[in-house]
């Protein structure tokens, strides 16, 4: 190849990577501008610009009532999904290993069943009779238990066979540690990364969920995705306001999980 | 060793006392719903019958909303695919800064669906949007309805293209630098390399990433019912007005339309298997 070709060939690859980045941040971009304007209608560029309509969405008491019990079920549902994974996984890779495969099947189902689907199944199990959870934020911490397990368990599981687990016990016991006090202060604390990783980005689109919420919930304890679309009437640029200081709240999160995962490496 | 033996396998059933929570949680929310929805669907007024199957499959509602979900699956998946693909190789072309930046903003991008993505293209796609204007004032459209079959797909093409990337990426480092250059050796252009080299080798890796965009776009539903409130005729639209509408509600008959989404979803895996099987592997 000559050199006029190649850098022909680097200049391309540089204009398409620019453009792809360009694709996916349109949309961002453009309802940052539109939260910032003061109006725009039938117009390509928005007449001014103004924070008050954050200002606005951040005095408004029941957008941050959505706002915490977002908050308040996300991090519930992460710390039932810890308390669950986490001796689960370690149970199954120090005493049954072939559980690992069994366990890698019952992962994909919350991948291969939509939430639309299991929200059918959900809603007459759980509407009336015995259990009437229909309603109430304890369903959606389950739910999103069930949503956070396959990145978790795949995450952590990844961190224990870096970590090679059996040795590490061996060396506890030698070192007389009981098999309680080995999981607890030995291995624990060499997942931390992995785990935090995984919650992090579980945190990030757990926030995000609107389906389980809006089918199963729905006004009775409103959270944030909920409450955008209840708004949809209400003023585009307060909308706008709102998409953005969530997104804000996903970046800020995803971002902490890149770090920690760059730091690993 | 053999003494420790009873004690080491007492503790292995005491620890396995700790897989019990875990299995009561999963079964409560994940496979309860699925047992339920599975006895429903072949049950009509409590005694078993495919009613609800002949239902649909006799509805040229239902058969629409089937349709509907195929071609707005199908066209987003492929596009989808098609942009990640060319991305993802120019992904690993470029210096490694601009690499990690796009590849992070992507990653962040993944996590912008659902609602507040269908408000956002409502803003720059809608009746009035920025982008409909500009692409109305250049001359290069006439009208642009964001709340049709071609407005969804647009739509779920963008946020096909992130996972894309995000499956895609990796695959690429497969595709060796030297075999490009032994390929143009030999005398094979641009051309002869993807047709021949290029594209079977990546074959297992795009199969598998266009079945998973596939059952992304086919269980999609926070973002055609915001965009829609519910009035685009699509299956999980259907699924979900049939057991929370304020009319018509019949959970039997959504138990078996989430039955007949399921199956496609198994159709299309078990289609991608017997693909891989026939397609050219790599000696690993």
């Amino acid at each position: 190849m000559s050199r006029a070709d190649t850098t022909a060939s680097i200049l391309y690859h540089r204009v398409v990577v620019w453009l792809l980045f360009l694709i996916l941040l349109l949309p961002l971009a453009g309802t940052l501008l539109y939260s910032l304007s003061t109006s725009w209608s039938a117009t390509i560029l928005p007449d001014g610009l103004t924070f008050k309509w954050y200002f606005e969405l951040w005095g408004e008491p029941r957008f941050l009532k959505a706002f915490g019990q977002s908050l308040l079920i996300c991090f519930s549902a992460l710390f039932l999904a810890s308390i669950l994974i986490l001796p689960l996984l370690f149970v199954v890779h120090y005493h049954f290993p072939r559980l690992d495969g069994l366990m890698n099947i019952l992962i994909l189902l919350p991948f291969a069943m939509p939430p639309v689907v299991s929200s059918v199944g959900l809603l007459q199990v759980y509407g009336s009779g015995p259990v009437q959870l229909v309603g109430t934020p304890w369903i959606l911490i389950g739910c999103y238990f069930t949503i956070a397990l396959p990145f978790m368990y795949r995450a952590i599981t990844n961190n224990l066979h870096a970590i090679n687990l059996p040795d590490l016990m061996d060396a506890a016991h030698l070192l007389g540690a009981s098999t309680w006090k080995a999981a607890f202060l030995v291995v624990l604390p060499n997942l931390r990364k992995g785990l935090m990783v995984s919650l992090f980005l579980s945190f990030s689109f757990l926030f995000g969920e609107f389906v389980f919420a809006n089918m199963l919930v729905g006004t009775r304890y409103e959270t944030l995705q909920v409450y955008l679309n209840n708004m949809r009437n209400s003023s585009g640029h307060f909308n706008s306001a709102l998409v953005i200081s969530y997104f804000f709240f996903v970046l800020i999160f995803t971002w902490a999980a890149n770090r920690l995962n760059k730091d690993k490496s | 060793m053999s003494a420790t033996e009873p004690r080491q396998s007492r503790s292995k059933w005491l620890a396995a006392l700790w897989l019990v929570p875990f299995a009561l949680f999963f079964f409560a929310f994940q496979i309860a719903p699925l047992i339920w929805i599975t006895l429903n669907s072949v049950n009509v007024d409590g005694s078993w019958s495919l009613a609800n199957f002949e239902k649909i499959f006799s509805s040229k509602f239902y058969l629409q909303a089937i349709k509907h979900s195929l071609q707005v699956g199908f066209w987003s998946s492929l596009f989808g695919i098609i942009i990640a693909i060319i991305g993802s190789y120019s992904l690993h072309q470029v210096d490694s800064k601009l690499r990690d930046f796009v590849m992070a903003f992507s990653n962040m991008t993944s996590n912008f669906a659902g609602v507040p993505l269908a408000f956002a293209f409502i803003i720059l796609l809608g009746f009035n949007g920025a982008i409909t204007l500009l692409l109305k004032q250049i001359g290069w459209i006439d009208d642009f309805n964001l709340y049709s079959k071609t407005g969804l797909i647009v739509l779920y093409t963008y946020f096909q293209i992130p996972l894309g990337v995000m499956l895609l990426y990796p695959a690429f480092d497969a595709l060796r630098e030297d075999w490009r250059e032994s390929a143009a050796l030999l005398g094979a252009n641009t051309w002869d390399f993807w047709r021949h080299i290029g594209l079977p080798v990546l074959t297992p890796a795009l199969l598998g990433t266009f079945v998973i965009l596939l059952a992304n776009a086919l269980g999609a539903y926070a973002t055609v019912y915001y965009l829609t409130t519910g009035n685009f005729n699509i299956m999980p639209i259907r699924i979900a007005g049939l057991v929370s509408g304020d009319i018509s509600l019949n959970p039997n008959l959504a138990s078996a339309l989430s039955m007949v989404l399921l199956g496609l979803m198994a159709l299309i895996t078990i289609v991608h298997q017997v693909l891989l099987k026939r397609s050219y592997h790599v000696a690993r």
